[in-house]
C-alpha cells in the first residue's frame, strides 16, 4: 500500500500555454516589424529596440528587488514585450537615452506602482510613450527620419514632393526641426493652412495640392508597405497586420477589438471627412497611417487593461477608434491611437462591470 | 449527424487511445473488501452488520436513512471483519463494512428479488426496486435513483436522457459499457423511461467514440421511443446542465433542477444497474471502472464495490514508475487519494494514476486578465472575478456574482495561463457560502 501521495483538489490536468508562452508569441509577432524597421531606417533603430527592451527588464528586476519578491516575474516576458512595444513607439534617431527614460517611467510608474504585471489600468508601453511625449515633443514629435529606401523611387518621389509642398506651408524655424515628417504630420499641417483665415490662395492651393499628393494610391501603398516616415514600428502596416492575424489566429488576440477598432477609424474617417465636408475623407489612408495598425493589434490588445467579455472588447475597439478619428480630425496632434487606447484603458473596469456574459440559466427579461 | 454543443467547454487532450480497446475484464473477488457506508450523495446509510456476522452476497449491510440516501449491499459472501473508520476516497474518513471474503458464490437467497415480469412492473415498484437495490447515479455524483425516477409533485418529465457523453478524458468504462452490453443500457432506459413517464429518450454520445455511434445508430434505427444524439467533443459535454441546453435547448434556471424543464439525465452505467436490479435481482455491488494512467496495463474491469485500489493494481502488474496522483475519476473532477488503500465505491467510475512529474504543478503567477476563463465557463461567470473575491474573503460579492451557479467543471483552471487556482477557490467561496447559511437556518 502506498501512502502519501500528492492530494490536490480538481482539475488535475492544465492547458500548456502560460503567461510566458503568451508574451513570447506576441513578441515573436512584432519580430518582422522589429525587422523591418531595422531595414528601413538603419542599424541604429535595432540599437534602440534592444536598449528599450533590456531597460525595461533592468527596470522591473530593480523594482522587484525593492520589494523584495525576487526575480521570478521577470522570466514571464511582460517586461521584455513593454520595453519593446515602447521603443516600437520612438521616431528612429532619438538619442539612446530616450528609450531608457520611457522603459523606466513604463514599467515604475506604468505598472510596478500598481503592484506589477496584471494590476495596472493603463498599458505600460503608451504611458511611457505619453510622458516622452510630453517630457520631449521636439524629440518625440519632430525626430522623424526618412527611410534608408528612401532613394527608390516611390518614395523618394513622395517625400521630396511631400516636402516642396510642405517647405511652402510651414514657417523655416518649424522646418529646421524636422528632417522629415510623417504623412499624419503633413495632413495635419496642409489642414491647418486650410482651416487659416490668414492663409493665401497660393499656400491653400499647395496645401490641397499636399493632401491629394497623400491620398493618391502610391503614397497609401508605400505606407501599407512600410516605405515612409514615422515611428520605429509603427510604419509597415503590412508586416504589423500579418503579426496580429497570427495573434489573432492564437487566440492570443481577440480578433474583435483590432476589426472594430479599424473598421471605425475606416468608416468614419471616411465619413467625417476633414476639411473638404463630409464623405470625403481618406478610409485606406487612415487605416494605413500612424500607429493604428499598432494601437489596434497590440497595444488595445492588452489583456490586461482591456475588457474580459467579446462585447466589451467589441465596444473598447468602437469607442478607441472613435477617439482616434476625433483627435486626428479636431484635435491638436496629428495623431491619437496612444491616447484613445489610454482613455479607454481608463473605461475597461466599468464596461467589465456592466457588460458581462450571459449567466446559464438566467432568463433574459423580455 | 448534426453534432450538438453547448456555449464554452474546453479540448484537454483526451487519452481514451490508452483504455478504450480494452474488453470489459471481471475482477476476481479478493480476500479482503472494505464497503464505505456512505456511497451516495445525502445521509450515509445505518449499518445493519455488526463485528463477527457472517454475510451473504447481495446482503443489505446499510439501511437508508433519510429521503436522500441509499442502501448498502455485501458484494461477497463472508464475514464481518469490523465496522469502523477506514480510508474513504471521498470523505477522507468514513464507516466502512471491513468484509473477509468466504466465496463469491451467487446465494439463493431473498436478497435476491427478482421481478417475475419486469414489463408490467409500475412506476412505482420500479423505483422501489432502485431504492431496495441501492442504485446511484453511476457518472460521478452518485445522487441516488429513486429519488429523481419519481417526479416530484406538480412537475413532470417531458424526456429522459441518458448520458453516455463520457466528456472526461482517460475514461473509457461508459464507452466499453455501451458497445458490450448495449442491451442492458437499454432495457433499463426502458425501465426508467415508464418509470419517470417521460415520453421520449435520447441517448447522448460524445463524437470521439464512432464506434459506439454506429452501435447505437444500429439499436436506435426503428425505434420511435428512443432516438441517438450525437455530441461534439467538449468538456464538460456530459454535465447535466449542458446536456440538456444541447439537446433540448432548454436552460436548467439557476438554482434549479433539470425537473424544472422537464428532463431527466441518467448515466448509461446507472440504467445497466437498474437492468441488473430488475431482471437479475442483483442489487449495485458491482461497477465498470477505467483503470488506467501509470499503470502497467490498462484496463476496464468490472469490480465488486469495496476493492481496494492497491488489490486492482497489482492485479494490473503494477504502477508504470513512481506514482504522483492517484484519482478516482477523471482529470478533470476527479478526486486525488493520500494512499491506494482506499474502496472503490459505486461512483468509481475510473482510477487514474499521475506519474510523479505529471503531478507536479507550476505556481500561481498574477492574473493577466486574459478572459479565456470566461470565454470557457459553460455558465456564463466570470471565475477570476469570484476567485479574487473568494481570495479576499469578501463571500457577499462572490455569491452576488453567482459563486453558486458554478459546476466546479474545471475548465477556468484548466485553460488560465496564470495556473491559478480558480475553480478552488471558488469551490472554497462556495462552500463557505453554503456553511453560511445552513448557521443562519439554524439559528
Amino acid at each position: 500500500m502506498i501512502q502519501n501521495l500528492r492530494l490536490s483538489s480538481s482539475p488535475h490536468v492544465k492547458d500548456p500555454t502560460t503567461t510566458r508562452r503568451i508574451m513570447l508569441l506576441v513578441i515573436a509577432a512584432l519580430v518582422p516589424s522589429a525587422a523591418a524597421s531595422i531595414l528601413f531606417f538603419g542599424y541604429y533603430s535595432g540599437i534602440l529596440m534592444l536598449t528599450g527592451t533590456i531597460s525595461a527588464i533592468a527596470a522591473e528586476a530593480i523594482a522587484e528587488i525593492l520589494r523584495k519578491r525576487g526575480l521570478k516575474s521577470l522570466t514571464d516576458g511582460s517586461a521584455a514585450l513593454t520595453g519593446l512595444l515602447l521603443s516600437f513607439n520612438l521616431p528612429a534617431s532619438v538619442p539612446i537615452w530616450v528609450p531608457v527614460i520611457g522603459a523606466f517611467v513604463s514599467i515604475w510608474f506604468g505598472k510596478m506602482v500598481f503592484g506589477g504585471l496584471g494590476h495596472n489600468i493603463f498599458n505600460p508601453a503608451l504611458i511611457g510613450r505619453a510622458f516622452l511625449v510630453a517630457a520631449y515633443p521636439t524629440l518625440m514629435t519632430a525626430s522623424w527620419i526618412s527611410p534608408v529606401l528612401t532613394n527608390s523611387t516611390a518614395s523618394g518621389f513622395i517625400n521630396d514632393k511631400l516636402r516642396t509642398n510642405i517647405e511652402s506651408v510651414v514657417s523655416s524655424e518649424e522646418l529646421d526641426a524636422m528632417t522629415s515628417a510623417t504623412p499624419l504630420g503633413l495632413l495635419k499641417d496642409a489642414r491647418r493652412v486650410l482651416s487659416n483665415p490668414a492663409s493665401t490662395d497660393l499656400q491653400k492651393d499647395k496645401a490641397r495640392g499636399s493632401i491629394q499628393t497623400l491620398y493618391s494610391w502610391e503614397t497609401i501603398k508605400n505606407m501599407f508597405l512600410g516605405n515612409t516616415g514615422g515611428s520605429l514600428g509603427e510604419t509597415s502596416a503590412l508586416l504589423l497586420l500579418i503579426g496580429g492575424l497570427f495573434l489573432c489566429a492564437l487566440k492570443i488576440v481577440n480578433w474583435r477589438m483590432p476589426f472594430s477598432f479599424i473598421g471605425v477609424v475606416f468608416i468614419l474617417t471616411w465619413l467625417i471627412g476633414g476639411t473638404n465636408g463630409f464623405f470625403s475623407g481618406n478610409p485606406f489612408f487612415s487605416v494605413v497611417s500612424g500607429g493604428l495598425m499598432l494601437g489596434a493589434f497590440f497595444m488595445a490588445t492588452d489583456m490586461v487593461t482591456s475588457p474580459m467579455t467579446d462585447k466589451g472588447q467589441i465596444l473598447f475597439g468602437l469607442c478607441a477608434g472613435f477617439l482616434v478619428v476625433i483627435i486626428r480630425t479636431y484635435g491638436g496632434y496629428p495623431e491619437g491611437v496612444c491616447y484613445s487606447i489610454l482613455i479607454m484603458n481608463a473605461f475597461t473596469p466599468l464596461i467589465d462591470r456592466f457588460i458581462r456574459p450571459k449567466k446559464f440559466g438566467i432568463q433574459e427579461v423580455k | 449527424m448534426r453534432k450538438l454543443t453547448f456555449k464554452g467547454g474546453i479540448h484537454p487532450p483526451e487519452k481514451k487511445e490508452l483504455s478504450e480497446n480494452e474488453s470489459i475484464i471481471e475482477f476476481p473477488v479478493r480476500p479482503e473488501i472494505s464497503v464505505p457506508l456512505l456511497q451516495q450523495l445525502g445521509a450515509p446509510s445505518k449499518p445493519l452488520v455488526k463485528k463477527g456476522d457472517p454475510v451473504k452476497k447481495g446482503q443489505m449491510i446499510g439501511e437508508a436513512q433519510g429521503f436522500i440516501s441509499a442502501n448498502v449491499h455485501s458484494p461477497v459472501s463472508g464475514k464481518v471483519k469490523d465496522v469502523d473508520y477506514t480510508n474513504h476516497p471521498v470523505t477522507g474518513r468514513g464507516i466502512s463494512v471491513t468484509i473477509l471474503t468466504e466465496s463469491n458464490n451467487t446465494p439463493t437467497s431473498d436478497d435476491y428479488f427478482k421481478a417475475e415480469d419486469p414489463e408490467k412492473l409500475s412506476p412505482q415498484e420500479i423505483a422501489d426496486i432502485a431504492k431496495n437495490s441501492g442504485i446511484v447515479g453511476m457518472g460521478g455524483a452518485s445522487f441516488p435513483t429513486h429519488v429523481k425516477l419519481i417526479p416530484p409533485k406538480g412537475k413532470n418529465y417531458e424526456s429522459l436522457i441518458l448520458n453516455g457523453a463520457e466528456c472526461e478524458p482517460y475514461l473509457t468504462a461508459d464507452y466499453r459499457l455501451m458497445l458490450e452490453k448495449p442491451e442492458k443500457i437499454l432495457l433499463g432506459a426502458k425501465l426508467m423511461m415508464k418509470a419517470c413517464l417521460a415520453k421520449k429518450t435520447f441517448i447522448a454520445i460524445e463524437s470521439n467514440k464512432p464506434e459506439a455511434v454506429r452501435e447505437w445508430e444500429k439499436l436506435t434505427s426503428g425505434e420511435d421511443w428512443i432516438e441517438l444524439k450525437v455530441m461534439k467533443t467538449k468538456y464538460p459535454q456530459g454535465a447535466e446542465k449542458q446536456l440538456i441546453n444541447a439537446i433540448t435547448g432548454k436552460e436548467v434556471p439557476s438554482g434549479g433542477l433539470p425537473v424544472d424543464v422537464g428532463v431527466l439525465v441518467q448515466n448509461v452505467g446507472t440504467a445497466a444497474a437498474l437492468y441488473d436490479a430488475v431482471y437479475s435481482g442483483e442489487p449495485l455491488i458491482k461497477r465498470v471502472t477505467t483503470v488506467t494512467g501509470a499503470v502497467k496495463r490498462r484496463a476496464n474491469l468490472l469490480v465488486p464495490v469495496g476493492t481496494y485500489v492497491s488489490d486492482i493494481i497489482e492485479f494490473l502488474g503494477g504502477y508504470l514508475g513512481e506514482p504522483g496522483k492517484v484519482i478516482f475519476g477523471g482529470p478533470m473532477m476527479g478526486v486525488s487519494q493520500r494512499t491506494d488503500g482506499v474502496p472503490v465505491i459505486k461512483s468509481t467510475s475510473g482510477i487514474l494514476v499521475l506519474s510523479k512529474t505529471e503531478s507536479t504543478e507550476k505556481p500561481q503567477t498574477n492574473c493577466i486578465r486574459c478572459s479565456r476563463c470566461v470565454t470557457v465557463c459553460p455558465i456564463g461567470l466570470m471565475p477570476y472575478e469570484i476567485a479574487a473575491r473568494s481570495e479576499t474573503g469578501d463571500l457577499e460579492t462572490a455569491g452576488s456574482v453567482g459563486a453558486l451557479d458554478c459546476i466546479e467543471c474545471g475548465s477556468c483552471s484548466f485553460i488560465c495561463p496564470a495556473r491559478r487556482d480558480l475553480v478552488q477557490l471558488i469551490r472554497l467561496a462556495k462552500n463557505k457560502i453554503i456553511a453560511k447559511k445552513k448557521r443562519g437556518a439554524q439559528k
